[in-house]
């Protein structure tokens, strides 16, 4: 018997069935409601828009890799992830084609791959790129068109809300409504979320925390929560984007912390500032103080005793 | 419990009644079964030996003496290499198949707490629950310690081990009398014996014959690793929580393993120290996985054989759970007092994937019964920062393995974790 090939290592010898790749999938298979959706209601652009988002930060991640002489990554799914939030992020209009693979290669290359690769980036790629996107080009990134193909742009609800217009908020549970692909229907982001809670691939914290906060400070600043709740990208960046496990904290006290302050400056943004919408803004800003919030929620440890200063 | 993740059970010999095994030609007995001080070899090559006869002895307190588990001739006293590196002094035994006991053996006079103590000691007992910690040791706390629970550990949270159930089934009474052995002369009045639900056979056997006594109750523990850790044990069963570094006493508990009480009910009977001790034999390729008592000494190469042999190649042989088990290097290991198990796996189960960037999901965080954050450790150890691993309280980790266990990342993080407790622990010493 072979016995010199016996395999001498350190326990546990088990592990789980988990993978990061199936946790990807999990968040594929959670964002297919929003997809489908998009697509009903914004038709061929819209599926165009996330074919050219997903196929290019395959793309973009794969030449990464292979310029920096590294092992190929594309088998974790994390950029077929990103692909799809970054194009549900965009608005249903052609232009948004082109846009999809600029942002595709700011999201992988500059937010992700400079970083390190998955787990070290700081930001999250798709927000990230969202936001660079909207700064650069302004124009295309709010020509927002109304469901259907007729080609007639209109202000999203929460553009119109600042010039005192309002909307129902079936159209906004239901994303009959202008806005990017996938922020609209408020339904459709809400199934994924429970797809993601039943696969313990989430937990509630972020995006009750999130929302939560949202509804308080805007009736705080004395608007109307459950409009602000449905409208613009929150229902998406709450489910989709803060609860990213890179860019979060790992422990639920940071989570509700993290969540809290993504509300609290969504609401003022919307609220206060010159522009619509904050929730891109609000994530980046939380992201980038991540490290902050672990520091101070370490939690104690089981039977740790107060150490003598 | 806090954390704690549901793993496979894969009770496969949970029915398989205990087999004896025959003396086997040839065992070889080192001299540390236990923690703490390793033994001294009492006896030489030529030398006759009976069953229960003393064959190592140490003068440390913490240390337990080794027996004879055969009849038969020492025919060498050398080194074997354990795996975890040390040389330890052992007695190899040729048997002569007649199993003689040694006529000293006889049960022993007690008295009083320092007859019983002494006993136990005299015994050989060590904790048979894995750790092997001295038996007469835990029992015999300091008089400052008012321990008011003796806790019975019957949980068997490893997955594939059956050993413990087999125990509280086909020797019920004897646990139930070394319970009320412990609780005369240590003058403990509250027993609590924690069993994982999913053996609800053990709990009615041992509360229906333990109905007597109010006191000693059976109580199911949720099934999920590692239930059957002591300091989750103690919080689960008692809400109290050993403190980080301290000891079950120090919160006025006595935890013992359910073969380990069993045992001291059959000793005070018999007189017989401990030399045989049943295993549970299982894993993919095995012919016959069960569960068989043997002769501690017994080479695991003549265990496999007693059990069938191997369907195909052993690629990793366990001793112990998957969980916590040690790796052999070779199957001419002989199996120690505190092993419950050997398993052997096929080369798919041997292999551990390949580790993969960490995606900070929390997993690790979440399922750490000790509430440490792994994740951070991790990084810690791989980058040697001492500092920063002794602020998070590396040295709480009681290497469960549940977190390398659940990453999706399929990192290293109870392994990049034991090196961090080494690190501390050589900065501490330097100072």
């Amino acid at each position: 018997m072979a016995e010199n090939r016996l395999i001498v290592n350190s326990s546990p010898h088990l592990k789980g069935m988990r993978s990061t790749s199936g946790i990807m999938l999990d968040v594929i298979i959670a964002l297919i409601p929003a997809v489908i959706l998009s697509v009903y209601f914004f038709s061929y652009i819209a599926a165009l828009v996330i074919l050219v988002s997903v196929a290019s930060s395959l793309f973009f991640e794969f030449l990464y890799n292979l310029a920096s002489h590294k092992k190929q990554t594309l088998g974790n799914l994390s950029a077929v992830v990103t692909g799809v939030i970054l194009a549900l992020n965009l608005p249903p209009a052609k232009s948004s084609i082109w846009i999809a693979a600029v942002g595709s290669f700011v999201a992988i290359i500059i937010v992700k791959m400079l970083f390190g690769g998955l787990g070290k980036n700081i930001f999250n790629p798709a927000m990230a790129a969202r936001v660079f996107l909207t700064v650069s080009f302004a124009g295309q990134m709010t020509s927002w068109y109304a469901p259907g193909v007729d080609g007639i742009t209109s202000a999203t609800p929460l553009a119109m809300a600042q010039n005192g217009m309002t909307t129902g908020y079936m159209d906004l549970f239901l994303g009959n409504i202008p806005g990017s692909l996938g922020e609209t229907s408020a339904l459709a982001i809400l199934i994924g979320f429970i797809w993601l809670i039943s696969r313990r691939v989430i937990t509630w914290h972020i995006p009750t925390a999130f929302i939560a906060s949202t509804a308080l400070f805007t009736f705080i600043f004395g608007q109307d929560p459950l409009f602000h709740i449905l409208s613009g990208g929150l229902m998406l960046g709450a489910v989709f984007m803060a609860t990213d496990y890179v860019t979060s904290p790992t422990t639920w006290k940071g989570k509700m912390i993290f969540g809290f302050g993504c509300g609290l400056i969504t609401a003022a943004i919307r609220v206060f500032g010159s522009l619509p919408e904050g929730v891109s803004f609000s994530i980046l800003f939380m992201n980038a103080v991540v490290p902050l919030i672990d520091r101070y929620t370490v939690p104690k440890s089981f039977g740790e005793v107060k150490k003598n200063a | 419990m806090i954390g704690g993740v549901i793993t496979p059970h894969y009770k496969n010999t949970a029915k398989s009644e205990t087999k004896i095994m025959p003396v086997p030609d040839k065992v070889e007995i080192p001299m540390v079964h236990h923690i703490g001080a390793p033994c001294l070899p009492l006896v030489k090559k030529g030398d006759e030996v009976m069953v229960g006869t003393k064959i190592g002895d140490s003068e440390k307190f913490v240390s337990a003496p080794v027996h004879s588990s055969v009849s038969g001739t020492v025919s060498d006293v050398r080194k074997i290499l354990f795996p975890n590196g040390s040389y330890v002094d052992s007695v190899v035994i040729k048997t002569d198949g007649r199993q003689t006991v040694d006529p000293g053996i006889k049960p022993p006079e007690v008295n009083t707490r320092e007859d019983f103590l002494k006993a136990i000691r005299e015994s050989g007992l060590v904790g048979l629950g894995g750790a092997g910690f001295p038996a007469h040791v835990k029992l015999n706390p300091p008089k400052d310690k008012k321990i008011d629970y003796l806790l019975i550990n019957a949980a068997e949270c490893e997955p594939y081990i059956t050993s413990d159930y087999r125990e509280t089934i086909e020797n019920s009474w004897n646990v139930i009398s070394g319970i009320n052995i412990v609780m005369e002369f240590l003058g403990i009045e509250n027993v609590i014996i924690g069993v994982e639900d999913n053996k609800p056979t053990t709990i009615k056997i041992l509360n229906d014959i333990a109905d007597t006594d109010k006191k000693i109750t059976a109580v199911p523990l949720k099934s999920k690793y590692p239930q059957g850790a002591e300091k989750m044990l103690i919080y689960a069963l008692t809400g109290r929580i050993v403190p980080a570094g301290g000891l079950p006493m120090d919160v006025g508990v006595i935890v013992m393993n359910v073969a380990s009480i069993s045992f001291v009910a059959k000793y005070m009977k018999t007189g017989m120290p401990l030399v045989s001790k049943r295993l549970t034999v299982d894993g993919a390729v095995i012919r016959e996985p069960s569960n068989v008592e043997v002769c501690v000494g017994t080479y695991i190469r003549d265990l496999m054989d007693f059990c069938g042999g191997f369907t195909e190649d052993p690629y990793k042989i366990l001793m112990g759970g998957p969980m916590m088990g040690v790796a052999q290097y070779t199957l001419d290991m002989p199996v120690l007092k505190q092993n419950n198990a050997i398993l052997a796996f096929n080369k798919k189960q041997s292999t551990l994937p390949e580790q993969t960037a960490c995606i900070r999901c929390g997993r690790c965080v979440r399922a750490c019964p000790m509430k440490l954050m792994p994740q951070q450790l991790d990084i810690f150890a791989n980058s040697n920062n001492t500092v920063q691993l002794e602020k998070f309280n590396v040295s709480s980790c009681i290497e469960c393995g549940t977190c390398s266990y659940v990453c999706p990342a399929k990192r290293h993080l109870v392994q990049a974790i034991r090196k961090g407790k080494t690190l501390v622990s050589m900065s501490r010493q330097k100072k």
